[in-house]
């Protein structure tokens, strides 16, 4: 006679991932002529004569009626298994045979056991109170799990988790109170100790599978996350890295390419590595958005240092663009690789810098027409009430300041 | 006579990158991959400056900055990094590196500031003149042990402010109406206070790193 453990040997379908060993899963087998079919599966289980198991359900029923409950937990928890057939009971006669057996344990419940005046109230709570559940829709569920989260940990302007707390902290206070008024000493001194000692028990004996199981979890899900991440850097890689590479080996004859496409890859690898730098009505954003798109452009690279911070305006957004504008005049005419962007932030009025080492020009001698210097930035910038200074010689490089009041 | 240098870093292919560019410039007396080696090659070689990777495996530039700099105090250390995060930099200054400069620096640049640090010098990349700007900023101080570690005077904000809009020492000077020597004496109190500094952005920054 095989063991409890046997496993693969009769039959029983284990849905196991194959790799482990399959281990035999307990299923009630109904038939035609048993619609529940427990004392079948657990026989086939264990694997003694079904006899046996009636038998045994018949002995610890006739001993305080602790079989019948069994039967029935069985019945409710245990999965039929998956090749049994359908019991040839119609499904109303189950479903009424069921009901006769709720009310019956109900009524039961409700006369025997101590407190049973509350029994029936409670239940008939639970039950209408399942009921809007099942009936509501899916923003009222979400409403309501999310005010049922925080009581405790509620934030001062969560006023619902408070009233609960409120309300919660008032009831036990008014049960406490009923109990030291009411009740006989002695008989709940017994009653509590009954329940810390069962209490513990329950600690003692599922403690270890619950502590288990809550690391599990948390291994599980931070697996989970680990393994996104990495599909996340890897199709990042994929899309950007490996491209980059690619057009770098196609325009290896092209320095000033490779030095562009490496720069803009860098950015972004960057942006990857250490968060996001993109535009977030910031003024350091802005700018170093604004490098980096004529760095990308131009081909150059722009060394950018921002010192301080501040929310965009008008007037910094303009000292923006001019800042840019001038960043793509030394790109375009300076004839160099290389270009600092500095800001500062005072408590009074930011201040632009941008500074190129190349050839430099001669103020007085560029054309009143020309839009790019007077226009895009002089212009621009006196219109919010900044002011500008261009430092230029032909020959030892250029630098716009570009000062922006605070308002 | 030319300065002996230490290349230290965990990429062969960056170590003879450097070594290729910086050509005769230098004296290149070895070269070290692990701050290991680099511990062993600067006691048996004894260069006068190292140029040293801020990440490294088994505790980057930092692990070697604290084994060699109490004991081998007249051995100057130039911090080289990819990163333009200002623990990395500040944490490697704290430490005693002489200055810092960005793996991207040319040939050129790299070797003055080699010469520079080896001189006595400091050097600052316009990046951690940007740092020190941001850290000595006007902001309310903490009541601290000795204040005058824990601002900038006028004029040395002067200098890293012209450092940080890409200025060299020779263009300070003349922008300055002082001497390039007074430049350079300027930017090593800046950085002794930066080493020094209790400031609390400075303290708050190795703290949230886990650097103190």
């Amino acid at each position: 006679m095989p063991g409890p453990c046997a496993y693969g040997d009769h039959g029983v379908v284990s849905t196991a991932v194959p790799t482990t060993r399959t281990t035999a899963r307990l299923f009630r087998r109904p038939g035609s002529w048993r619609p529940a079919g427990v004392a079948a599966g657990i026989a086939e289980h264990i694997g003694v004569r079904v006899l046996l198991v009636r038998l045994g359900f018949i002995a610890l029923a006739a001993a305080g009626g602790l079989g019948v409950a069994l039967y029935g937990a069985y019945w409710i928890v245990l999965p039929p298994a998956p090749d049994a057939p359908r019991s040839r009971v119609p499904l109303w006669l189950e479903y009424l045979l069921a009901g006769l057996a709720a009310v019956a344990a109900v009524g039961g419940v409700t006369y025997t056991m101590p407190l049973s005046g509350v029994f029936a109230p409670t239940l008939l709570a639970c039950l209408g109170g399942a009921l809007i559940w099942r009936q509501a829709t899916e923003p009222e569920r979400d409403r309501w799990r999310r005010i049922s989260r925080t009581s405790l940990s509620a934030d001062h302007d969560d006023r619902m988790g408070r009233i609960r707390l409120a309300a919660g902290a008032a009831l036990v206070v008014a049960g406490g109170a009923i109990v030291l008024a009411r009740a006989n000493f002695s008989a709940i001194r017994d009653g509590l100790l009954a329940v810390v000692v069962t209490v513990v028990g329950m600690a003692l004996l599922t403690g270890p599978w619950w502590m288990r199981m809550m690391t599990q979890l948390g291994a599980e899900r931070g697996e989970r996350i680990r393994s996104q991440e990495r599909a996340d850097i890897a199709a990042h890689l994929h899309d950007s890295v490996l491209q980059t590479l690619a057009l770098i080996q196609r325009n290896s004859g092209s320095p000033r390419e490779v030095t562009r496409l490496a720069r803009g890859q860098e950015r972004e690898l960057r942006t990857l590595l250490y968060g996001s730098r993109t535009a977030s009505g910031q003024l350091a954003d802005e700018l170093r958005v604004a490098a980096a798109e004529v760095e990308d452009a131009y081909a150059i690279s722009v060394e950018t240092v921002v010192v301080g911070d501040v929310a965009l305006t008008d007037g910094l957004a303009a000292a923006a663009a001019a800042a840019r504008e001038a960043l793509v005049n030394a790109a375009k005419h300076a004839g160099v690789t290389v270009v600092s962007l500095y800001a500062e932030v005072e408590p009074d009025a930011v201040s632009i810098f941008i500074k190129d080492r190349g050839v430099g020009f001669d103020l007085d001698a560029v054309a009143p027409d020309r839009q790019g210097v007077r226009g895009s930035i002089i212009g621009r910038i006196e219109r919010h009430g900044g002011d500008v200074k261009v430092r230029s010689q032909p020959g030892s490089g250029t630098e716009v300041e570009i000062r922006m009041p605070l308002q | 006579m030319t300065t002996r240098v230490l290349l230290v870093d965990d990429h062969a292919m960056f170590r003879s990158g450097v070594r290729a560019e910086l050509g005769d410039r230098v004296d290149v007396v070895g070269e070290a991959g692990t701050p290991a080696e680099a511990i062993a090659a600067i006691r048996s070689s004894q260069p006068e400056v190292v140029l040293l990777d801020v990440h490294m495996p088994d505790g980057g530039g930092l692990a070697v900055l604290e084994a060699i700099a109490p004991e081998l105090p007249d051995i100057r250390f130039l911090a080289l990094s990819v990163s333009d995060a200002a623990e990395d930099v500040i944490a490697l200054i704290r430490a005693g590196a002489r200055g810092y400069v960005t793996k991207t620096i040319s040939a050129d640049d790299l070797a003055e500031a080699i010469t520079r640090v080896a001189g006595g010098d400091v050097v600052f990349s316009p990046l951690l003149a940007g740092f020190v700007l941001d850290a000595f900023r006007d902001s309310p101080v903490a009541p601290s042990v000795d204040p005058n570690f824990d601002q900038l005077t006028p004029r040395e904000r002067e200098v890293m402010r012209l450092l940080a809009r890409g200025y060299a020492y020779k263009e300070i000077a003349a922008e300055l109406f002082i001497s390039i020597k007074t430049v350079e004496t300027h930017a090593s109190n800046v950085l002794r206070k930066l080493q020094l500094s209790s400031r609390h952005q400075l303290t708050r920054w190795a703290a949230d790193r886990r650097m103190l």
